[in-house]
């Protein structure tokens, strides 16, 4: 049998192409790798390269021929011992069909079939809350520790549990951590587990994914993440990816926290919150708590989890106390919000140090004789809608709450999920209270303005209840 | 004896581009040839083998990407083949390898199946990512092959974390990140050397020096052309190898890897090598001479270097030659048959391997 030379595509979006010359003549020998052709589109030239070995038989389609159709039979060649004549003549028949290559060549599917619904389920007609009861075991010891505190002892106990857990990062070592959340680790667990970085975001971010790659377990702290910029590509790219680009073969069991957001007169570089941008990723989970017990909690499960884990901190919160259960065996799960405050006329939702302008402005609201009804996210992604939903289908109004920039922020998100969920449970659209769509100033007056305030989300709450 | 080992004065001025392997070092070829440590006729086999099968395969999977079974980017390693061959050679099980979107040779050298990596192109269930990684993103835990990277240079860095996670371990094995002289020129590879030198982490650094960063030739790329010396600043020791060679690869990696596995830290191999064809597909590699190109074919290729010596050194048979030839055109055309049959992949894998469940506490 001859061997079919077919009309190659540059491209996949190459449909047909000029022919402009043949280097080689009939009768002559060819070997793998020889340039047979020349062929020609209104955007390149190309040369076609023998695959196998023989002698070109017959030329099909003449020098210089345009439009040629991609797989077009366009020549043969007699393989090795094969009669040439013979070869030449099998043109015959094979010439006539010169698109009956039988290769299925799906460039783009015949028929797109309809996609799965994803494995996350919709929700359900009757929402049902989360159940954050149980997290707290019953009769169990309270102590009042600071959210630095609650992070601090997170990471110990998981190190102590785990050989493959460590820390990295600028200052985590020697300096006990830039704000202090890494404090005696470094005594604990010595230089190898805790390791002191270069100012190097993207390349020690790198280093912790291929780590990761192999099964350790990092926990790679940025000093803020306006600085994980440096190393997003990494987190984003390699990270978050690779799981389904090794059809599930490399997982990234990896922890990328610090603290994000604003903090204080930092100004614009150092006080942006990448709530929005992380939850936007596939193959990424985002946790932001607000309370210390939810901050130790989640941050003992993102390191358990397999999976790479964004874990946002705030710097404000980390001095702020609340009670923790006591004992190495607390976790709370990710992906689960938690009602802090139960309340029936109107849903507040919000997640981090948003969580205080929701809790002062529920505080308040009570007083006007308003109950709101607060959740906490706790996780961005992936997201508690059901609980949410399950609280406005009680309340039938929400409020969502951040500090991030209001175009495609997370409470964008929140918003619209409900009205695919629960529109017909609205007595009025959802409203937010968000950081205002400026950079973050410097001056301290500006700086308030450009941040939500409780008066805010109160105004948002009465908007909604019509008060 | 069709080529000595050549010791090229990278800085050379960018017209030399054509000749430059050729313009060669100040040394005799004679001189040079002493330099380059023998192989013995299995070696030779191996190494001839092993080439051959990546050759045969890349221009197949060119051959198929013109019948359109292979979609996107394609990047072919035709003409690096003793690169990755010669290293491989002088690594050890358990050693890891990581590079960057020009991969298909690297995996293959790694010891993965041909009908898995040709699958993966085609983008059918049989493929290693089971079809959602494509010819730029395959894995394998099992051979230790760590990606396939489409970011130029994100490599280098996760190479030198595989280097750490062997340090962490204490384990001694040697992970070895491959890039081009166009990734050489990424800001993270710099952050790399220096905490894989800081912490002496087993990482060899190796550059693939094709002469191209996709169209552009080193000299109007890169400030300092001689790769060897990007680790200077850090301390880390550096050389330049005829890649074309696979003996001198051998040699070099034998070095660079005892370096690093005895806790000495990285090391950096600078392999002067060629692509024969373009970028990706769809480069009609407007940027070089044809002739370059073709002096590079006939001159240095790798493959016909061992194939000569074979023939002429250790005696071996054109009958046997031909018999592994057909061996390995046997492999890749079931491959290719495998990969233009196997089925697309379920379009429930839409939403698997997204994220992996965790494990009950």
């Amino acid at each position: 049998m001859p061997i079919d030379i077919l009309m190659p595509a540059l491209s996949p979006t190459m449909e047909q192409g000029k022919l402009a010359k043949w280097l080689k003549a009939e009768g002559d020998k060819i070997k793998a790798g020889d340039i047979i052709a020349e062929i020609e589109t209104d955007k390149a030239t190309m040369e076609v390269e023998a695959v196998d070995e023989g002698v070109l038989a017959k030329i099909l389609i003449a020098d210089g021929t345009e439009n040629v159709a991609v797989n077009t039979l366009i020549g043969l060649i007699a393989a090795d011992g094969e009669d040439v004549s013979a070869a030449a003549s099998g043109a015959a028949k094979a010439a006539p069909a010169p698109q009956a290559a039988e290769a299925p060549a799906p460039a783009a599917p015949a028929e797109a079939p309809a996609a799965p619904a994803p494995a996350a389920a919709s929700v359900p007609a009757q929402a049902k809350s989360y159940d954050a009861s149980t997290e707290f075991p019953a009769g169990a010891e309270v102590v009042s520790m600071t959210v630095r505190e609650a992070l601090r002892d997170a990471m110990a106990e998981e190190m102590r549990r785990d050989a493959d857990v460590f820390v990295m990062g600028e200052e985590v070592a020697e300096y006990q951590g830039a704000y202090k959340v890494t404090q005696g680790l470094l005594q604990e667990f010595g230089a190898r587990r805790v390791i002191d970085t270069p100012i190097t975001e993207h390349g020690f971010a790198g280093i912790g994914v291929g780590a990761a790659l192999t099964g350790l377990k990092p926990i790679v702290e940025f000093m803020t993440f306006n600085f994980a910029m440096q190393a997003i590509d990494h987190i984003i790219n390699s990270a978050a990816k690779t799981l389904y680009m090794s059809g599930g073969q490399m997982g990234c069991p990896i922890v990328f926290r610090g603290p994000n957001g604003a903090a204080a007169r930092v100004g614009a570089q150092h006080s942006h919150d990448y709530a929005a941008w992380y939850s936007n990723v596939p193959g990424l989970k985002v946790v932001m708590p607000y309370s210390a017990s939810d901050a130790k909690g989640l941050l003992k499960s993102a390191i358990r989890d397999p999976n790479p884990v964004i874990f946002l901190e705030n710097e404000i919160l980390y001095g702020r106390s609340f009670d923790v259960p006591k004992g190495d065996d607390f976790t709370i799960p990710i992906g689960k919000a938690k009602v802090v405050r139960p309340g029936s006329d109107v849903t507040i939702v919000s997640f981090g140090i948003g969580m205080t302008y929701a809790l002062g402005a529920a505080e308040a609201l009570a007083k006007e004789g308003i109950e709101a009804e607060v959740i906490d996210l706790r996780t961005i992604r992936p997201m508690d809608i059901e609980t949410v939903i399950a609280s406005v289908q009680k309340t039938n109004r929400c409020v969502a709450v951040e500090e991030g920039f209001p175009q495609s922020g997370v409470t964008a998100e929140i918003g619209m999920k409900i009205m695919e969920a629960a529109f017909d449970y609205l007595d009025a659209p959802v409203a937010r209270v968000t950081g205002k769509d400026v950079p973050m100033p410097y001056a301290a007056n500006l700086e308030k303005l450009a941040l939500p305030n409780i008066g805010e989300v109160v105004a948002a709450a009465k908007a909604v209840c019509y008060r | 004896m069709a080529i000595a080992a050549r010791k090229t004065k990278a800085g050379a001025p960018a017209k030399a581009a054509g000749k430059a392997p050729a313009k060669s070092a100040p040394r005799g070829a004679a001189k040079a040839l002493s330099n380059v440590p023998t192989f013995n006729k299995e070696e030779e086999l191996h190494a001839y083998r092993e080439m051959l099968l990546i050759r045969r395969f890349e221009e197949k999977a060119g051959q198929m990407y013109g019948m359109g079974l292979i979609g996107g980017f394609c990047h072919l390693y035709i003409g690096q083949e003793a690169v990755v061959i010669g290293m491989q050679m002088a690594s050890k099980d358990g050693d890891q390898v990581i590079t960057g979107y020009r991969d298909h040779g690297h995996m293959l050298a790694c010891g993965m199946e041909s009908r898995g990596v040709m699958a993966e192109l085609t983008g059918r269930r049989g493929g290693y990512s089971r079809g959602k990684g494509g010819s730029m993103h395959m894995f394998s835990r099992e051979k230790n092959f760590y990606g396939g990277h489409g970011i130029v240079g994100a490599q280098v860095s996760l190479g030198a974390g595989l280097g750490f996670a062997n340090w962490y371990r204490q384990d001694g094995r040697v992970s070895m990140a491959y890039f081009g002289d166009g990734a050489a020129n990424q800001g993270q590879v710099y952050e790399s050397f220096n905490m894989a030198e800081l912490w002496k982490l087993p990482v060899v650094f190796v550059i693939e020096n094709n002469r191209y960063a996709m169209g552009t030739s080193v000299n109007r790329a890169s400030a300092q052309t001689d790769f060897s010396k990007r680790g200077v600043s850090f301390g880390i020791p550096g050389e330049q190898v005829d890649g074309m060679d696979v003996r001198a690869v051998r040699e070099a990696a034998n070095r660079a890897i005892e370096h690093a596995r005895s806790g000495k830290g990285p090391y950096i191999l600078e392999m002067q090598t060629y692509r024969y064809r373009g970028h990706s597909m769809s480069d009609p590699a407007k940027y070089r001479s044809k002739d370059e190109v073709q002096r590079m074919r006939e001159e240095h290729d790798p493959i016909e270097q061992v194939r000569a010596r074979l023939t002429r050194e250790h005696k071996v048979g054109e009958d046997e030659l031909k018999a592994i030839d057909a061996k390995v055109r046997e492999i890749v055309n079931d491959a290719a048959e495998f990969a233009t049959h196997d089925p697309e992949p379920d379009v429930s894998e839409l939403y698997t391997d997204i994220l992996l469940e965790p494990a009950q506490a």
